[in-house]
């Protein structure tokens, strides 16, 4: 093993790479990838937006340096790339909260 | 942390630094990555798409730099100008540039700098050129020497009266990006003299004074997209300010002076060059701009283009001088490349007038 991370930028590069071990599912991959990213009912800038939050809601590392660069690129604000990032964590709070009912429902049903 | 800051808007030539030396620049472009093989140089890349050696085209534009004097000090600026660098043209060189632009089978006339319109002649000389008659006369101005002082007030009048094209930096349309990149206070003086160009019909959506707006990335990064960030731009400059402007120019940042130091300070240099490598599109070298330019100094030598002025590569042909300029045995040259070209030649192509492909 080279690395002795099992994170490693210079990865990054090598993404394209998925394809030589099973060309066909990759390069459909990177075909569907390319098209959801064209300008279409969103704009470009708002999915590179949303590419920031989810990176970040996913915790990936690589997603959270190509898309910092690519809004970079785009001439998104930091503050703009940082509100995204707040939808993501809020979404995800959101989500862990939501299943607080959940609970309750469980120790109200449980509790005498 | 503030006087680190202050250290660094002074020009590479004022804090007596190493890159401040041309030779220096094209060593360390030279050097590590592009000597072990890790990339490869910039003449190896282009023989892959038989682009080698690298010939002119028609000349197009003739784009004169009266003087490395500016009063600003951006921290990319590929020309290391500021209010120290007392590189400035004479009025006898400028006599030779005109007998130049007067004969010239150019169609364009870039006047640049530093900020030209500091060189004490300059009013002189854009009155003699300016009966010429060359179809596009371009001033670079960078946009704040317009409220630097009083004596400058009236350019926009000035540039009116001349029928002067004029294209000036905008690195972003708020005032952070802006400030970072141009020194503090920087956004909003330009966004005054905007307005002031704006008044008297520059930029205006169907005036014939065409202001047109340069973007450079305010890092290591590349531009994106030209088409997309106009769209951008004049969305936020119209909304915020009511400004109006003509076309957007897209530029990357090359890896030369304050820029290079910038991106060795910053370790980002090796990751810079790796990005532009990969962005390198073989369609932009058909279209890179030493191929339709030719850059003259303000001590009147002769260069493939502005960068490769900066890197004191002076062309390789038997004409180096203004005074001795012609034409034809110019255009019969090869053009002095290294690894700043990758420059010119990254994503869209990038030259003094935005991407150089669709
Ligand atoms: S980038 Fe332009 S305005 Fe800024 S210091 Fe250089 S010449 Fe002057
Ligand atoms: S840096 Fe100058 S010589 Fe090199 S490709 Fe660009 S315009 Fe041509």
């Amino acid at each position: 093993m080279a690395s002795q991370n099992y994170y490693d930028p210079a990865d990054l590069k090598k993404f394209g790479k998925i394809s030589d071990w099973s060309k066909e599912l990759g390069d459909k991959f990177f075909d569907y990838y390319g098209k959801v990213f064209e300008e279409g009912a969103l704009t470009a800038r708002e999915k590179s937006l949303i590419a920031l939050a989810v990176a970040h809601t996913e915790m990936c590392p690589y997603c959270i340096d190509a898309y910092s660069q690519d809004g970079l690129q785009r001439g998104i604000t930091k503050e703009e790339m940082m509100e995204a990032i707040h939808v993501g964590a809020a979404i995800k709070s959101g989500a862990t909260l939501v299943h607080g009912v959940m609970m309750m429902n469980k120790v109200n049903k449980l509790e005498m | 942390m503030l006087k680190e800051k202050k250290q660094q808007q002074q020009s590479l030539h004022k804090r007596h630094s190493e890159l401040a030396m041309a030779n220096n620049q094209l060593e360390k472009l030279s050097n590590g990555i592009f000597a072990n093989g890790e990339l490869p140089t910039f003449s190896e890349k282009i023989k892959e798409s038989n682009q080698f050696p690298l010939r002119p085209k028609k000349l197009e534009i003739l784009q004169i730099n009266v003087g490395y004097m500016c009063n600003q000090v951006c921290e990319h600026c590929h020309v290391d100008a500021g209010p120290d660098r007392k590189e400035i043209m004479t009025r006898e060189t400028m006599m030779q540039c005109l007998e130049v632009i007067r004969n010239t089978g150019a169609h364009t006339l870039d006047l640049t700098g530093g900020a030209p319109e500091m060189n004490p002649d300059f009013r002189w000389f854009v009155d003699e050129a300016s009966k010429a008659g060359i179809q596009d006369f371009i001033v670079r101005s960078n946009l704040t020497i317009i409220r630097a002082n009083k004596k400058y007030y009236d350019l926009p009048e000035f540039f009116k009266n001349h029928n002067v094209h004029v294209v000036s930096s905008m690195p972003h349309w708020t005032r952070g990006k802006t400030d970072k990149q141009r020194g503090e206070g920087v956004f909003d003086l330009s966004i005054k003299a905007l307005q002031e160009l704006n008044a008297v019909g520059y930029g205006m959506p169907d005036s014939d004074l065409r202001l047109d707006l340069v973007y450079n990335p305010s890092g290591a990064f590349l531009p994106g997209d030209q088409a997309s960030m106009e769209k951008d731009f004049k969305k936020a400059l119209l909304d915020d300010f009511g400004i109006h402007f003509h076309s957007l120019f897209a530029i990357t940042n090359l890896p030369i002076s304050r820029f290079l130091d910038y991106l060795i300070a910053s370790e980002n240099y090796e990751d810079y060059m790796y990005s532009l490598v990969e962005a390198y599109n073989p369609a932009a070298v058909n279209n890179v701009m030493c191929r339709n330019t030719i850059s003259v100094s303000w001590d009147g030598y002769l260069y493939d283009c502005d960068f490769n002025q900066m890197l004191e590569l002076k062309v390789a042909s038997k004409i180096q001088h203004v005074s001795e300029y012609n034409e034809d045995i110019l255009n019969d040259r090869k053009i002095i490349i290294s690894q700043h070209c990758y420059g010119c030649t990254a994503g869209a192509g990038s030259s003094c007038q935005g991407a150089v492909t669709d």
